[in-house]
């Protein structure tokens, strides 16, 4: 994705300093060069910058968009940093400050829910540079060595004299002090730690209770310009022709243009005359064969690879056809899984300025390197011509790891060299032009012994790769490894939690035309789904409790068992539901966490569900800010539970049919379930926290509802199933 | 020349007549803190209030509202965030992107007004906003720390501030 960038030889050192603040939004005054921007506030390395007044600047290279990563990986270069925690403000770097100071910031992608636990180590190995540093020049002023100082709340104390000085005053000489070696930095005992792991608030809160937090879409320069833009609806077809004449009159308009191949865009002097102009717009498309695609022929085309031949095989143990071949019994099942919205509250959009030597674009970006790459190439410019300057994100979800608006805004402010262009998609636009959820069927194949244990287990998925869509040459032999997720035999980031005699996990890669991309959770939201609602099938099949039959299969996952245990003890599995509530469990490990959930769910006689109470467990190895993750795990179950309940992106003559919150609908307050989150870090590791758990959610609630009706749902959304009693 | 009444103070404008005031508020009075999501009244991140009544800004075009009715945004509720509803939801650390929360907060202010105790029912039948990141709970829990004259204790969150308070 930004290997482009990284190879580019970099030669211009006088790159533009950011002045954004997270407390202001705006970056208006972005024309500071980095040396300027230093003399005044001592950087003291790549991730702290101290002011006189001991204000400390922690630079956050992830975005934030509601996960608190931003807070999180501030408490974690302060921790080392031993800095006074109310002084504490942060900033983005720029993806082209980053080259021209050889990546210093390293990566600034936020999805995966990797943006601690694939930096942990070298922010806080940056701060306690930084503290090192600060100290030296202490030492250095009284004349004394470092190893009699010590710093604690952004103070420097010379144990034996008592000399007291602060970071503000010691920041200027320490700038100029080299650093030290990455060896003999040596990091806190995680014991000692007084601000990873603890309930910290964020840092970002209060702007966003006034309407003060500036988003992309609300971003503004002088003489912008609005854009609004309507792409083919069809994936992969193009505009024939468009009558710009009906519309270039109208009040306001500037400029009718087409996008690439496959849109016209409205430039305007407000977003609400382009976009009335857009829509007023008649367009002649070229849909292309794609218009022959429906629902039904994806549906079918799926349903082709559950028993196909050819499939690629993610994880494989004896030989589990011919165990089931030879079982007393065998249990099998088909699930489903359809096309998803990432749909954000904040649309998609991007303001750009194109010059024939510099290309600059501010946009709400998961990942800004990434962002600066599709400037460079929608430019026509190199990306030392480039910046891209990350804007706060009305959340992200996955859908702001593509760049794909990017390009777009940066060809239509080419047709209007210097002019700043913001351009905006309607929901509508959005909706129907995203990088969906991919669609996946999954057939499980089971078979038991006379006893009712598993002697063997197939599981066939068949359905879209992302990759195939977001990195085709990452696939090697038809194999996508991401389909797998959960389902790994070993490894540190999504172990199968169960041990089976024989096993075989494959997949049928089917491509339809709609674009899949990442979707908070990937792909671990429907293999969650179909093992945890099949080993429920299986444990009902062979008359056994599912949390003991889970049990059985977990001897040797302990941190998978862990968090299923507690939340079976939480929720109070071994006694019975409050009267008319019935329960299901499900667990996993994704992201490198280990997750479990125990749903507590009624169905009245005529069918309404009402989802009462999750029990959640979250086992992330090291957990940097409790109450945040906690928000966390409830944010994703109303991710999980709306896809659940309501999720479904159809298509129909090649084009994607919901086109608001209308047809797409989620859930909202008043179904939403009490939520009980058990936070039980063991320590050792660092998973994820943002997407683990939107994976239980779902499959803890469908086994819920067997437990209730005798109903197996196996494809979603719930909406299109009674569960009325027969 | 166009007026409207916003926060307390007359403001004129040029728009046509049938912009919505939403975008009236953000492109032509530049109040960006009311929010486009969907822009049909169904997600609620436009929230403003008419005259005390919670209106959905998306879908009320300018033309309709005359300039003695009285239009609050969610940067007239205070000019620091001490409104005790942002305070509440500062407390608890309510928003994850933010995005959503200006029509949430503008939706609870006009609940609270109508309704200063409101049962576990009043809630849910006057916030129907969608929060994209999940946030329902912790924005029912500050609801009733208002109600409760701003306790916050009782919302069981423990959350540690850079002041030195936890609440």
């Amino acid at each position: 994705m930004s290997k482009s960038i990284l190879n580019t030889d970099v030669s211009r050192r006088a790159f533009m300093a950011s002045a954004s603040s997270t407390a202001g939004g705006l970056i208006l005054s972005f024309h500071v060069p980095f040396t300027q921007a230093q003399a005044s506030s001592p950087e003291i390395n790549a991730w702290v910058v101290v002011k006189p007044d001991d204000t400390v600047v922690v630079r956050i290279a992830r975005a934030e968009m509601g996960q608190g990563t931003l807070t999180g990986l501030a408490q974690m270069v302060a921790e080392e940093l031993e800095c006074n925690w109310a002084k504490v403000t942060t900033e983005h770097p720029t993806p082209g400050q980053s080259l021209a100071r050889k990546r210093v910031w390293r990566n600034f992608n936020a999805t995966g829910s990797r943006g601690i636990r694939e930096s942990n180590d070298y922010v806080r190995k940056g701060g306690a540079a930084a503290r090192m540093m600060l100290v030296q020049a202490a030492a250095d002023a009284w004349g004394v060595p470092a190893a009699e100082c010590v710093a604690a709340n952004s103070v420097i104390t010379h144990k034996p004299s008592g000399r007291k000085t602060s970071y503000g005053k010691v920041a200027e000489a320490a700038a100029k002090i080299s650093p030290p070696d990455e060896a003999s930095i040596v990091l806190k005992d995680p014991k000692n730690w007084r601000l990873i792991g603890k309930r910290m608030a964020r840092l970002d809160t209060v702007n966003k209770t006034m309407g003060a937090q500036n988003y992309g879409v609300d971003f503004k320069l002088p003489d912008m310009l609005c854009a609004a833009i309507r792409d083919c609806p069809v994936f992969g077809g193009t505009v024939k022709s468009f009558n710009a004449a009906a519309i270039e009159r109208r009040p306001g308009v500037k400029k009718v243009v087409q996008v690439g191949n496959t849109g016209v865009a409205v430039v305007a002097d407000t977003w609400w005359r382009a976009k009335t102009a857009v829509e007023a717009l008649s367009i002649d498309w070229e849909f292309g064969a794609n218009a022959q695609v429906s629902n039904e022929s994806i549906r079918e085309m799926l349903k082709g690879g559950l028993d196909a031949k050819e499939a690629a095989i993610g994880s494989s143990k004896g030989d589990a056809p011919a165990a089931i071949a030879v079982a007393a019994r065998k249990v099998e099942a088909v699930y489903s899984y359809p096309y998803l919205s990432h749909a954000p509250l904040e649309p998609m959009n991007a303001t750009a300025r194109w010059t024939s030597d510099r290309c600059e674009v501010w946009a709400p970006t998961q990942n800004a390197e990434a962002t600066l790459a599709a400037t460079a190439e929608a430019s026509g410019l190199p990306a030392q011509k480039c910046e891209v300057y990350q804007l706060y994100l009305g959340g992200g979800f996955g859908r702001r790891a593509r760049n794909d608006f990017v390009t777009q805004a940066v060809q239509i402010a080419k047709t209007m060299p210097g002019t700043p262009i913001k351009l905006i998609w309607s929901r509508e636009e959005d909706m129907t032009h995203g990088f969906f959820h991919p669609v996946t069927q999954c057939k499980l194949t089971a078979g038991l012994d006379a006893q009712g244990n598993i002697s063997g287990l197939h599981m066939r998925i068949s359905g879209q790769s992302i990759l195939a869509t977001v990195a085709p040459q990452v696939i090697k032999n038809g194999k996508d490894p991401v389909v797998f997720q959960g389902l790994e035999l070993g490894g540190k980031e999504g172990q199968l939690g169960y041990d089976f005699p024989n096993l075989l996990i494959d997949h049928a890669m089917r491509n339809p035309h709609v674009p899949a991309a990442f979707w908070r959770g990937v792909n671990l939201n429907q293999n969650t789904i179909y093992m945890e609602c099949f080993i429920d099938e299986l444990a009902h099949a062979s008359s056994q409790d599912p949390l003991a039959f889970r049990r059985t299969l977990m001897a040797n996952h302990p941190k998978h068992l862990a968090v299923l245990n507690a939340v079976a003890s939480k929720a109070g599995w071994d006694k019975p539901a409050p009267k008319g509530v019935f329960r299901g469990l499900a667990q996993t490990m994704g992201f490198g966490s280990h997750v479990a959930a125990c749903a507590e769910v009624s169905v009245s006689e005529d069918g309404w569900l009402k989802i009462h109470r999750i029990v959640a467990a979250t086992d992330p190895g090291h957990a940097v800010n409790i109450q945040q993750i906690e928000a966390q795990v409830e944010g994703s179950f109303v991710y999980g539970l709306s896809a659940a309940l309501y999720g479904e992106i159809t298509v129909s003559n090649g084009a994607v049919v919901q086109k608001n919150f209308d047809t797409y609908p989620v859930m909202r307050l008043h179904e939403m379930p009490k939520v009980e989150t058990i936070v039980m870090p063991s320590g050792g590791f660092w998973g994820g926290v943002g997407e683990p758990t939107i994976a239980v959610a779902a499959p803890a609630v469908l086994n819920a509802i067997f437990a209730a009706t005798g109903k197996r749902i196996r494809d979603l959304p719930l909406k299109h199933h009674s569960l009325k009693r027969a | 020349m166009a007026k409207l009444n916003v926060n307390g103070q007359t403001r004129e404008f040029e728009a046509d007549p049938d912009t919505p005031l939403l975008w009236v508020l953000r492109e032509q009075l530049d109040l960006t803190g009311t929010k486009y999501g969907c822009g049909i009244a169904k997600c609620g991140s436009c929230t403003v209030h008419i005259d005390g009544i919670p209106t959905r800004s998306c879908q009320r075009p300018v033309n309709s509202i005359s300039a003695k009715e009285k239009i609050v945004t969610i940067e007239g509720l205070s000019k620091n965030g001490s409104h005790p509803v942002q305070k509440a939801w500062a407390k608890l650390d309510v928003p994850q992107c933010g995005y959503c929360q200006s029509g949430m907060i503008m939706a609870t202010v006009a609940l609270l007004k109508a309704k200063p105790n409101p049962s576990d029912a009043d809630i849910d039948a006057a916030i129907t906003n969608i929060c994209r990141c999940g946030t329902y709970n912790r924005i029912r829990a500050a609801i009733k720390v208002v109600a409760a004259g701003g306790k916050t204790k009782t919302a069981g969150l423990a959350i540690q501030h850079a002041d030195g308070s936890t609440t």
